[in-house]
């Protein structure tokens, strides 16, 4: 009885259980970074069910406009819901046909706002969203969470790539890299995390904005090693055990 | 403009196709006190005059800041005009906290004319009476918008609008065509000059007029009274027509100018309801 009563007051009835508890098919680490032209952006194709590997097509991310690119991990289903939102956006914007549009930077902030508003609700999109984009010269990068915490940074990544990426990113990245350097350090952050990340599937796209427009490389796998000595013998030593 | 038999509502036509309630708000516009606008390829100046009611009041606020990037001249029913920037400041600022940029001064202006609009279609409405001069920077320069109660719109060069708006618009439609390449200090002298114009004789001083700028790498703002009477003596524009070229250290001139039998009544003159000759219909403005 009393439980009931606690939770009829914070957050609302019961009855409309149309609230995001938790997460279904959920994608994992995004990685991005600036470079000499632009913003490169990497993600994997994987949407898991819970411990299950279970898609493993799912595109993370998208361009958005003339001037954007958004990539996210989480609740994939969050993350279309979001693609809405901001097709409705850029048709507005286009609507207007007046020589301005929205650029990165607005866009960044248009989503915070409505990771916050959400939050607010206690019905959040169960996301993290990293946004880059090039308008006029000026490079864009930065990132928001699914309860509105935002930032902008030379090189971000959501999840697990936080603790697995970023750290590589702060010793190796530095202003204006080629677009080759650029890819080979996000492959090495993606091949961490293919290793080290339960979720991550080998197979994954890199995506690249420039003041030209965005590119998405059709998808690939990375070369990865497994021919450690130890485990050409995985049950030496464990001889006589049951 | 005599009345007739059409012009009771707004939303009744007459056989010519007018909107005679419309096109009477048109004309409480002309009724106020002059504004004027201009601008460059990278500042927008703005400038009015002073009316006040009486010696012992003071005059009524006609420029308004809307945003750092944008700012407003009105002329007719004050009120109006503040009630409009009340909503424009309103816009602006929810514009910047969604988007954390500038709303582009082409869109805030056609929120604006279809907020005007609405009011040309509703039987329980009225126009709006009071027009617009809209100064803003935005991504593609420097903009000047004229807002009118019917809901239309123009960018413009140069405009004036007001009372003896005339002989401001025939000023600067000599100059116009300088004006994109202007410096911002030519801009202002420019500005003082139309406001001088619409004054017709009466001496030029800063207590009777308002001057405003917007420009790249500086926000709205309105000059305050000693800067404008500083421009005002240093181009020498106080009583004289149209001086030629700037002579900054002529402090005396400006007692010369005062002698010089310039014919000014302070204040009252030709303020009572301007019977202008501007006979054309509004609407085609």
């Amino acid at each position: 009885m009393d439980s009931k009563m606690q939770q009829h007051g914070l957050l609302g009835s019961e009855s409309d259980s149309q609230r995001t508890l938790y997460p279904y098919v959920t994608g994992t680490s995004v990685v991005a970074l600036k470079y000499k032209d632009g913003i490169l952006m990497a993600a994997d194709m994987g949407g898991s069910y819970g411990s299950t590997l279970r898609y493993k097509t799912v595109e993370r991310m998208k361009a958005i406009g003339k001037h954007s690119l958004l990539g996210a991990s989480g609740e994939i289903s969050d993350f279309q819901e979001i693609l809405r939102y901001l097709d409705e956006l850029i048709l507005y914007d286009n609507m207007w046909d007046d020589g301005n549009s929205l650029g990165p930077k607005e866009v960044h902030n248009y989503l915070t706002r409505v990771m916050y508003n959400r939050r607010n609700k206690f019905n959040p999109l169960w996301n993290s969203l990293v946004l880059g984009g090039v308008k006029n010269g000026q490079k864009y990068l930065g990132m928001v969470s699914m309860i509105g915490v935002n930032f902008e940074d030379n090189h971000v990544a959501t999840g697990f790539g936080n603790h697995l990426a970023r750290p590589i990113l702060r010793d190796e990245w530095h202003e204006n890299l080629s677009f080759e350097d650029g890819v080979k350090l996000l492959e090495k952050c993606m091949r961490v995390l293919l290793y080290r990340d339960r979720s991550a599937v080998n197979k994954l796209q890199i995506a690249k904005i420039t003041e030209e427009g965005v590119t998405i490389s059709p998808p690939y796998s990375l070369k990865t090693f497994w021919g450690f000595s130890a485990f050409h013998n995985p049950t030496v030593g464990a001889e006589g055990s049951w | 403009m005599f009345r007739n038999q059409y012009d009771t509502d707004v939303t009744t036509w007459s056989p010519a196709g007018r909107l005679f309630q419309v096109e009477y708000a048109m004309e409480a516009v002309k009724q106020g006190s002059a504004a004027i606008g201009l601008r460059s390829k990278t500042h927008v100046v703005l400038g009015c005059v002073n009316k006040a009611n009486s010696e012992l009041s003071s005059h009524q606020k006609k420029i308004f800041k809307v945003d750092d990037h944008i700012g407003v001249a009105i002329a007719g029913l004050t009120a109006d005009g503040r009630v409009l920037s009340r909503y424009m400041r309103n816009e602006c600022i929810n514009y910047s906290f969604t988007y954390e940029s500038p709303l582009p001064v082409g869109r805030l202006v056609v929120q604006l004319a279809d907020k005007a609009q609405v009011c040309t279609q509703r039987s329980w409405k009225r126009p709006y009476g009071v027009g617009l001069l809209v100064a803003g920077l935005d991504e593609s320069g420097a903009h000047l918008y004229y807002n009118c109660p019917s809901g239309n719109y123009f960018e413009y060069q140069a405009f004036a609008i007001g009372s003896r708006s005339q002989a401001a618009k025939t000023y600067l439609e000599r100059r116009f065509e300088n004006f994109m390449d202007s410096s911002r200090e030519d801009l202002i002298k420019d500005a003082l000059m139309a406001i001088r114009e619409t004054l017709q004789g009466e001496t030029l001083k800063s207590s009777i007029c308002t001057v405003a700028v917007v420009g790249v790498g500086e926000p709205f703002h309105i000059l305050d009274q000693g800067t404008v009477q500083q421009m005002i003596d240093a181009f020498d524009i106080a009583g004289e027509r149209e001086a030629p070229a700037p002579e900054p250290d002529e402090a005396e001139e400006q007692g010369a100018a005062e002698e010089q039998g310039v014919v000014a009544e302070p204040g009252d003159g030709a303020d009572q309801g301007g019977a202008t000759d501007e006979g054309v219909a509004p609407m085609d403005i």
